[in-house]
């Protein structure tokens, strides 16, 4: 059965009823359909181009505090009313009766227009981008020895039916490219990578060079051949715009999920309406950013994504909100319960988290930095929630020298405290940019984020750099 | 109750698959279907049950030297020709390559593996909750400033399968079970993490006593720690740090990179990498590795490898692509990550040779270190083709010869080249975790320490 089946549709009440059948309060069904392409260019050879499609359906039961789920292949009305039978068993309080689930379908929503289904677009166009990034980034400079390069597209159909009468349909598009170069030197061996992601079809190319990201990927890798180890220590540390909304999200956005924040493992715990960052320092998560890697229509729970103020001038707001945590707490939703795949159970994550822009001229921060750090790029990173502790990479940094930008540095860890890092922030540019496209993990589960913050100055960070 | 292996109707539907391929092409079928359950605790009820059912197909289709690779998350018949028409008609987009092909049979042995336990499948859900209640209570009698976020039960159960046209026909199952345990512990004003668990190939096989009593000792033995003074110091990697850093030691060492320009290890086979006391090998063959195996991803005989052999570089770990590419024969080390994924090389079970002495023994004889007992940001900080690294740690200062204050907020920096030189001593103290590389006390000199 496909998921725009009529039959599909008129099979959903019976087997949310079917659902309720142990005396659950809450029953849902997640279905969705993915197919994708991905090819791989390593080498100087298109290694291989690969298809996939995954479909089925979750089946979420709640009783009480106790949530039971199964999920299945198979979408014919059987296969879910099995896994609706198994789902509603994990989570029996009492029992017996039978409830009517009459749904209501919410008007379809689109936050970003897809003009290009890249289902539509030979699979020859997609192998030439990769023959362009792959020559784009050679031709970048003669120490590159190595590009590897991947292309991902994928649609993704969702339904998703609650015991509530909430029902919606919706579809997802995300088209993503990424770039490594490997430059090789007297000082050994460097690697540069950029990346390029949007909920957007096959239209990006027409708006974005792909010669553009190689180049970055290349000439990142042939900076460090150059570079000297980075330094150890603490010092001022200015982040180039779009390159460090990765810490927010980590840092401090983590800490804002209401999951972890009612289990007491937030560092935010309690601290609504507290002064907990620099008065320069407002963040957003922002479901709604057209075309952003984290930008949803709805999210995974049925919830129209939002914009919602997390801190405003320093002073903490709201946390981030999902079906479960909001019903405990009797308020609405914020559209931040997201899971990976119809094989998982939802949770709090974040959209797209960003800083708005503050007021001054990047140059000018830079200028009155006597001594520092300037990070262009960020790599991965993780925190502990509990203790706000982060680390992330630094994969493109730069020595400040009396208020100029000078010598490039080689990899480097920055690690710090998000609450700390949050009051420390003491200059804002107004260059506002967001970064590259993210999978944030959590509890095991992989969803695309997005971030972004204007240039920036911290006052003390450590850098873990190699020099002595 | 046990129920048969069924893992020969998998094979069946590849097989069938197989029979497909058109003169002039190779192709692999690799078929798997899988159950699941994972239970949550919190505050002795239960949060989530999740009873999760998987199966799908992977097909590639290899001709001329042109490879391309369909798969999809059902068994049905009518999706799998769909699949197969997929992956042949990929391949015409991909550029030939003179060593693209798939494993033949090479001869080598397999050594049996006790993988698939009965016992596990009779486990009733009310003692799969049982289990993870039980972990909370004793992580939260442990201490009176710990808390327990979350306990949980886990089991798997999968099947699989591989046929090729070059001869490859192989079936298997496995099963085993794990619980985890993760913890907060207060002090005033201060908040720790900790975590604790354990594995098995049935529920009594579970320690949960040790799962509870790491968990605590994590959560409560970084309270009241401080930021260290910068310095070069003297390091000494907990057996669970040092399985981390094996994990990365072992991507360089693949023949995969090597061929692709991406190993620092490159051109360096019979050279001196390591410290004389340093031997390496992936041993996916010994029972006792949690990543044990008999077969590979690629459907050939798992082995026994010696990578590094006090301090010499011996052998890069290949699949049959990179083998055939380097000139050499294969090791058994294809790895495949699901229906969805081609494999390719890379190390299976790494475990070093241990040692003489215990942690302890190691520690009495350091005037000034520090004990590292966790990493943060570790596959971040680490760039594996230039060797450089950098990463968050957390441990307790090692002070004439004892363990002291805890420190944290700090990095440990070095390259991967030096460390492999500068390694002092190995401890005897091997532990076997739930990864791809075992643990083992690593004492290891002029690391820099950033802190304040």
């Amino acid at each position: 059965m496909e998921l725009d089946d009529e039959a599909f549709a008129q099979a959903l009440p019976r087997v949310l009823s079917a659902a309720l059948t142990t005396g659950a309060d809450f029953a849902e069904i997640f279905a969705s359909d993915w197919r994708g392409t991905g090819v791989g260019l390593d080498d100087g050879k298109i290694e291989q181009l690969s298809t996939g499609r995954n479909r089925g359906a979750g089946i979420r039961v709640i009783a009480g505090e106790t949530t039971g789920f199964a999920h299945t292949a198979d979408l014919t009305e059987d296969g879910l009313l099995a896994a609706a039978r198994v789902a509603a068993e994990a989570a029996r309080q009492g029992g017996g009766g039978t409830r009517v689930v009459a749904l209501d379908e919410r008007a379809r929503r689109v936050v970003s227009p897809i003009e290009i289904d890249p289902s539509s677009i030979g699979k020859t166009a997609k192998v030439d981008l990769l023959r362009r990034v792959d020559d784009a980034a050679r031709s970048a400079g003669g120490s590159i020895t190595q590009v590897s390069a991947g292309y991902s597209d994928g649609r993704t159909h969702i339904v998703i039916a609650n015991s509530d009468g909430v029902f919606v349909r919706d579809e997802r598009v995300r088209t993503l490219l990424r770039v490594s170069a490997v430059a090789n030197g007297d000082t050994g061996m460097q690697t540069g990578f950029d990346s390029l992601g949007h909920t957007m079809g096959f239209e990006l190319f027409d708006k974005v060079s792909v010669e553009e990201v190689a180049r970055t990927a290349a000439h990142r890798a042939i900076t460090k051949l150059k570079a000297r180890p980075a330094p150890s220590g603490s010092m001022p540390v200015v982040i180039k715009a779009g390159s460090g909304g990765v810490l927010f999200h980590e840092a401090c956005g983590h800490g804002l999920e209401a999951d972890l924040v009612s289990k007491g493992a937030s560092v935010y715990k309690g601290k609504v309406g507290e002064l907990v960052a620099s008065p320069l320092v407002t963040l957003v998560d922002d479901g709604t950013m057209t075309h952003e890697w984290g930008a949803i229509a709805f999210d995974d729970e049925g919830h129209p994504s939002q914009y919602n103020v997390l801190i405003e001038n320093g002073v903490l707001t709201d946390y981030m909100w999902d079906y479960l945590r909001a019903r405990k707490e009797g308020r609405p939703q914020s559209g931040n319960g997201r899971r990976q795949s119809y094989k998982d159970l939802p949770m709090v994550r974040m959209t797209n988290t960003y800083v708005l822009n503050g007021e001054e001229e990047p140059a000018d921060i830079i200028k009155d930095t006597k001594s520092g750090v300037y990070v262009a790029h960020l790599g991965g990173g993780s925190v502990n929630t509990a203790t706000g502790d982060f680390v992330f990479g630094m994969t493109e940094a730069y020595l400040i020298e009396n208020g100029e930008i000078t010598e490039p540095l080689r990899e480097g860890n920055l690690i710090g405290n998000g609450p700390q890092v949050l009051r420390d922030i003491d200059r804002l540019g107004n260059d506002f940019a967001m970064g590259n496209p993210g999978t944030c993990g959590k509890d095991g589960q992989g969803v695309p984020v997005g971030d972004g913050q204007p240039t920036l100055r911290v006052k003390s960070l450590t850098i873990g750099g190699t020099a002595a | 109750m046990s129920s048969p292996d069924r893992s020969g109707e998998l094979l069946t539907i590849a097989e069938r698959v197989v029979a497909m391929a058109k003169p002039g092409e190779q192709v692999e079928a690799y078929v798997s279907r899988g159950l699941s359950t994972d239970v949550r605790v919190y505050e002795g009820e239960v949060e989530h049950f999740v009873s999760a059912q998987s199966e799908g197909i992977g097909i590639r289709v290899i001709r001329d030297g042109r490879t391309g690779t369909s798969y999809c998350g059902t068994l049905d018949p009518g999706q799998i020709a769909e699949v197969l028409a997929e992956a042949r008609d990929n391949l015409s987009y991909g550029e030939p390559d003179e060593w693209a092909g798939l494993a033949s049979p090479d001869g080598v042995a397999v050594t049996p593996q006790n993988l698939w336990d009965d016992s596990l499948e009779s486990t009733s859900t009310a003692r799969k909750i049982e289990l993870a209640k039980e972990l909370e209570r004793l992580a939260r009698s442990g201490d009176s400033r710990v808390r327990v976020d979350d306990s949980n039960y886990s089991d798997a159960f999968g099947e699989a399968a591989v046929a090729t046209t070059t001869g490859v026909r192989v079936a298997g199952r496995e099963n085993g079970c794990y619980l985890s345990v993760g913890t907060l512990a207060d002090d005033g004003d201060e908040t720790q993490t900790g975590f604790g668990f354990a594995v098995g190939r049935n529920t009594d096989e579970l320690d949960l006593d040790k799962a509870a009593r790491d968990a605590v000792d994590r959560a409560t033995r970084l309270l009241g720690a401080t930021k260290p003074a910068s310095r070069r110091i003297t390091v000494v990697l907990d057996p669970y740090v040092t399985a981390q850093f094996l994990g990365i030691i072992g991507g360089t060492l693949n023949g995969e990179s090597v061929v692709k320009g991406r190993s620092l290890f490159a051109q360096r086979l019979g050279e001196t990498v390591a410290s004389p006391l340093f031997t390496l090998v992936d041993d996916p063959t010994n029972p006792l590795a949690y990543t044990a195996t008999d077969i590979d991803g690629e459907g050939l005989a798992a082995r026994r490898n010696v990578l590094i052999d006090n301090g010499v570089l011996k052998t890069f770990v290949q699949s049959s692509y990179s083998a055939r590419r380097m000139g050499v024969g294969t090791t058994g080390n294809g790895v495949r990550g699901g229906y969805a994924g081609s494999p390719s090389a890379g190390c299976l079970a790494l475990q070093i040779a241990p040692g003489q002495r215990k942690q302890d023994e190691i520690i009495a004889g350091i005037d000034d270190g520090v004990l590292i007992q966790q990493v943060q940001g570790l596959h971040s900080g680490v760039n594996p083709v230039s060797g450089d690294f950098s990463t968050g740690a957390a441990g307790l200062m090692i002070t004439k010869g004892s363990v002291g204050a805890p420190v944290r907020e700090f990095t440990i920096a070095s390259t991967l080249q030096r460390m492999l030189l500068d390694i002092a001593e190995v401890g005897a103290d091997l532990e076997w975790l739930p990864m791809r590389a075992t643990g083992v006390s690593l004492v290891i000199h002029d690391v820099t320490l950033s802190g304040s």
